[in-house]
């Protein structure tokens, strides 16, 4: 008696747990639909292929965001170009190549560590090293390298974490048929990885995409009426326009911002969506 | 074999993506503008840093002086007034937005690296003490009673602390943060000391988070730049303030012939004379005195008068490094108004 008594609370509680559970997932996601929903119906009357052709201007009518755009393109396809490879290529070293000794421990320590420093941090250190003690002035290549470095220490773990993860038996079959360590790794372990490590390559750049306080740090400008046309070039970014516009005293620049953020969400979205697709299409092989 | 396959199929997707880059720098370069009108001759670089305050009105500036000169590239950046002084004493930029008076430990700097600067006012700020449209109560405010109210050791709890007769209800201040060149002004001029202010009232870097606040507060007291007064008028009230000689409110009028004091205060641009031999640096700020008038009108601040602008083309002609303004003033001030 007592035993069935005992059973129904279970499921009570596990019923109870579920609904809870569901509750907060709604929470979270009627917060986002709310954010999403008062942006677009501010945002979305700017949002026209002028707004994306035009350079920033004091009038809201004519202001646009091409300059801010570019210069995120910009940033992010350098920031990738320089942390995935450096990223991927330390986790295959730290996973497969190097002996478990204290100065690994160290520096698998450090890296964990270094994920939770501050992003302004990060800048005042490419401050000082690119763009004084480097000479590369307040260039896209300054931003891209100081936001590589912010990024680095969340692609190394995922790609640590999804090297760890390809089973034993899938080395140990290829050892045995004769294959070297850098053919093991390229045909075999970097292809059964790929989701894993794209999944952190998809955190590590939505990261970078919204990030502002390390650029304003390095010297990137809220005032460009030009696109960036080499890598030495000076930039802005859409969190830096986004930001200047909501701080303006005229209801109009208030609207602009959103549909500012319209845009960087879609450019987010776009990009997520590649990476989703490489990611399908990495499993889809297997 | 056939993994060897993939791989090499994932290598070249790897190297598309880094040609994607390539592309972008294909077609940013064919966006180049044709040379249109007088001075398109001109190219180079023209680098501005500095105060918030005063971005509205450089950017403006650089906004038209693009139209005149396309092929001068000038950017703005916003690091804050003393931010942007770090920058220009290590002679990193041509030009730093001020919305305050360069200080002695920064003109120490600029002189141990050899770096010289022309002071240049481009217009005034007329600092603006607003309250909820609902308050029929205050007619105007003297010095002596915002300096009951703001100063650090204040006893001001209520609006009846304030004067006799107003109600007795708790008065709720709304002010800019610390780091901001406005903070430093305002309590320079009510409380006699830079940074000196009573610290129980909302801060906020942003204007706008005051305005909303004054707006939705019915016994709210709070203090920011004209331009966010004008902007919003239909949602705040401003209060007329008794400098000495009668209350006056501000308005471009009073702000520009002087009367609106002591809180209307001149910003400016600081000029590398180095940078000036540079053509592009010498045309866009030939370009910003001249238009400086008009544009900070349209951005929200108020002209200064005209005789300035010339007496700033003249120390610019001359190269009359030196301020008139701050600390060892060596050069004489430009115009009466502020004394």
């Amino acid at each position: 008696m007592a035993a069935q008594s005992n059973l129904a609370w279970r499921h009570k509680k596990a019923a109870f747990f579920k609904n809870f559970c569901i509750g907060v997932t709604g929470f979270a996601v009627l917060i986002l639909c709310l954010l999403i929903y008062q942006v677009s119906v501010l945002g979305l009357p700017w949002l026209d292929a002028q707004f994306l052709s035009s350079f920033p201007s004091r009038f809201p009518e004519k202001a646009g965001i091409k300059s801010a755009l570019m210069g995120t393109l910009w940033l992010v396809s350098m920031t990738a170009a320089i942390a995935i490879p450096i990223g991927v290529l330390a986790a295959v070293y730290l996973e497969e190549y190097a002996k478990p000794t204290r100065l690994t421990e160290f520096i698998n320590i450090n890296i964990a560590n270094l994920a939770g420093v501050p992003s302004i941090v990060y800048g005042i250190l490419g401050l000082a090293i690119f763009v004084r003690f480097f000479q590369l002035e307040r260039s896209v290549l300054s931003g891209a390298m100081t936001m590589s470095l912010l990024i680095l220490p969340v692609i190394i773990i995922a790609s640590k974490e999804s090297i760890r993860a390809v089973p034993g038996s899938l080395r140990q079959a290829a050892f045995a048929v004769g294959a070297t360590r850098w053919q093991v790794i390229r045909a075999h372990v970097l292809p059964s990885a790929l989701p894993g490590i794209l999944t952190g390559v998809i955190l590590a750049i939505s990261r970078a995409i919204g990030e502002t306080a390390p650029l304003i740090m390095i010297g990137a400008l809220t005032y460009v009426a030009f696109v960036p046309e080499g890598p030495m070039d000076e930039f802005t970014a859409l969190p830096i326009q986004i930001f200047n516009w909501t701080s303006r005293p005229q209801q109009e620049f208030h609207e602009l911002a959103s549909a500012g953020i319209v845009v960087l969400l879609l450019v987010l979205l776009m990009m997520n969506a590649v990476a989703v697709y490489i990611r399908y299409r990495g499993t889809r092989i297997k | 074999m056939r993994s060897v396959l993939n791989w090499s199929s994932k290598m070249n997707k790897y190297l598309a993506a880094l040609l994607c880059v390539f592309a972008l720098y294909g077609c940013s370069e064919s966006v180049e503008q044709p040379p249109v009108g007088e001075g398109s001759e001109l190219s180079g670089k023209v680098r501005l840093d500095g105060s918030s305050t005063v971005f509205p009105i450089s950017e403006a500036v650089a906004e038209e002086f693009n139209a005149v000169a396309p092929r001068v590239r000038v950017t703005v950046g916003v690091s804050g007034t003393g931010g942007g002084f770090k920058k220009f004493v290590a002679g990193e930029i041509d030009i730093n937005d001020a919305s305050r008076i360069i200080k002695g430990s920064e003109q120490e700097k600029a002189a141990a690296n050899g770096v010289e600067f022309i002071e240049l006012p481009v217009a005034f700020d007329g600092l603006s003490l607003v309250v909820n449209l609902q308050n029929d109560w205050v007619d105007q405010l003297s010095i002596a009673e915002l300096n009951a109210i703001w100063n650090p050791d204040s006893t001001v709890k209520t609006w009846a602390d304030v004067r006799q007769g107003w109600p007795d209800e708790e008065i709720k201040l709304y002010g800019p943060g610390t780091d901001s060149g406005t903070f430093d002004y305002f309590t320079k001029v009510i409380n006699g000391k830079e940074q000196a202010s009573r610290a129980d009232f909302t801060a906020s870097e942003d204007d706008n988070v005051l305005v909303q606040g004054i707006a939705g507060d019915k016994y709210s007291l709070g203090y920011f730049g004209f331009a966010y007064y004008i902007e919003n008028q239909d949602k705040l009230k401003v209060v007329p303030v008794d400098g000495g000689d009668g209350a006056v409110k501000p308005t471009l009028a009073t702000i520009n012939d002087g009367s609106y004091k002591p809180l209307s205060r001149p910003i400016f641009i600081y000029v590398n004379p180095a940078s000036l031999d540079d053509p592009a640096v010498a045309a866009f700020v030939d370009f910003y005195l001249e238009q400086a008038a008009a544009l900070s009108e349209e951005v929200g601040y108020v002209a200064l008068p005209a005789d300035v602008y010339q007496s700033g083309r003249q120390r610019v002609a001359e190269r009359t490094t030196g301020t008139a303004y701050g600390e060892g003033a060596s050069v004489s001030p430009l115009t009466g108004n502020d004394g």
